[in-house]
């Protein structure tokens, strides 16, 4: 009873760990493959046509960085770690 | 005989209105006015804004070199795109915005003056206020008067413009900002690029 509890436990983890790894890999990549810090504002510049002027207006806009990526990296890493705490076979 | 007298009188007093200093204003409800920032860094570097400016600007078209003035930036206003780092500056750890609400430049001095047309460039002497720290900068700086304009950015009202350009580095530990601190992880030089208009209605 406990090796089939534990081997569930396992393959839950190791899926939660496969899906967050896959899908941050895939949201970083979508959202532009950012590699520097994650972004959530976004300077957009324009051009006041009387002054020639270049202003700045900033946007709420959440881009992903490397630090999401290894954020993700990490909490994968440590769910499939965790998945080898639970022993599928008895001793 | 008296007439003459008059005319003199008036052009005199037009003259004399006309050669008059202006004052700029440069809080700007269209929100162009800004002031950039550039610290280099190892994964990217730190390019950030503030739009919160105030301040006046005395010009005289007739005399640019005359030119004084005093520019506000709200400390408050400087953003970043990551919002950690802009938490960071902010904190009393670097800026100390709660303690140093303004950053300040107050001009003293207009040297190597140049003008063609309406615009001047000079080198400006002043003082530099950051984080409560005040030191003496010189940097160049392009002035831009454009007559009769500001009905052009604020419908409905009359006056001039003055533009004002201008590009300088500072350094950080200057200003008692983690001196000799963190210069592997944020360059000690602060790049700052100005770009603010003024507004003088009539």
């Amino acid at each position: 009873m406990l090796t089939r509890w534990n081997a569930t436990m396992k393959k839950i983890l190791r899926m939660i760990a496969a899906i967050l790894l896959v899908g941050s890999i895939g949201f970083w990549v979508a959202t532009g493959a950012n590699r520097s810090w994650t972004k959530t504002g976004v300077p957009e510049k324009f051009t006041d046509t009387t002054t020639g002027l270049e202003g700045i207006q900033w946007h709420e806009k959440f881009v992903p960085g490397v630090d999401f990526l290894g954020a993700a990296l990490v909490a994968a890493g440590i769910l499939a770690g965790i998945s080898f705490l639970f022993p599928a076979k008895s001793k | 005989m008296k007439t003459k007298l008059i005319l003199l009188s008036i052009m005199a007093v037009t003259g004399a209105a006309l050669a008059a200093p202006q004052t700029f204003d440069f809080k700007d409800p269209k929100g162009i006015n800004n002031a950039g920032f550039k610290l280099d860094a190892p994964l990217e570097a730190i390019n950030g804004s503030a739009s919160g400016i105030s301040g006046t600007v005395t010009f005289d078209p007739a005399n640019p070199g005359a030119t004084k003035g005093k520019i506000v930036v709200a400390t408050g206003s400087l953003m970043l795109p990551n919002p950690m780092q802009k938490t960071h500056m902010l904190s009393d750890k670097w800026l100390d915005a709660a303690k140093f609400p303004e950053i300040i430049f107050e001009s003293k001095e207009f040297k190597n003056v140049q003008t063609a047309g309406d615009t001047t460039t000079a080198d400006v002497t002043g003082t530099f206020t950051l984080k409560g720290v005040s030191k003496e900068i010189t940097a160049p700086v392009k002035l831009t008067y454009l007559k009769d304009k500001l009905g052009q950015r604020v419908p409905n009202q009359n006056g001039d413009l003055l533009v004002i350009r201008a590009n300088f580095t500072i350094q950080r530990g200057d200003f008692k900002i983690n001196p000799g601190q963190f210069e592997d992880k944020v360059s000690n030089t602060i790049e700052i690029t100005l770009s603010i208009a003024g507004a003088s209605p009539k």
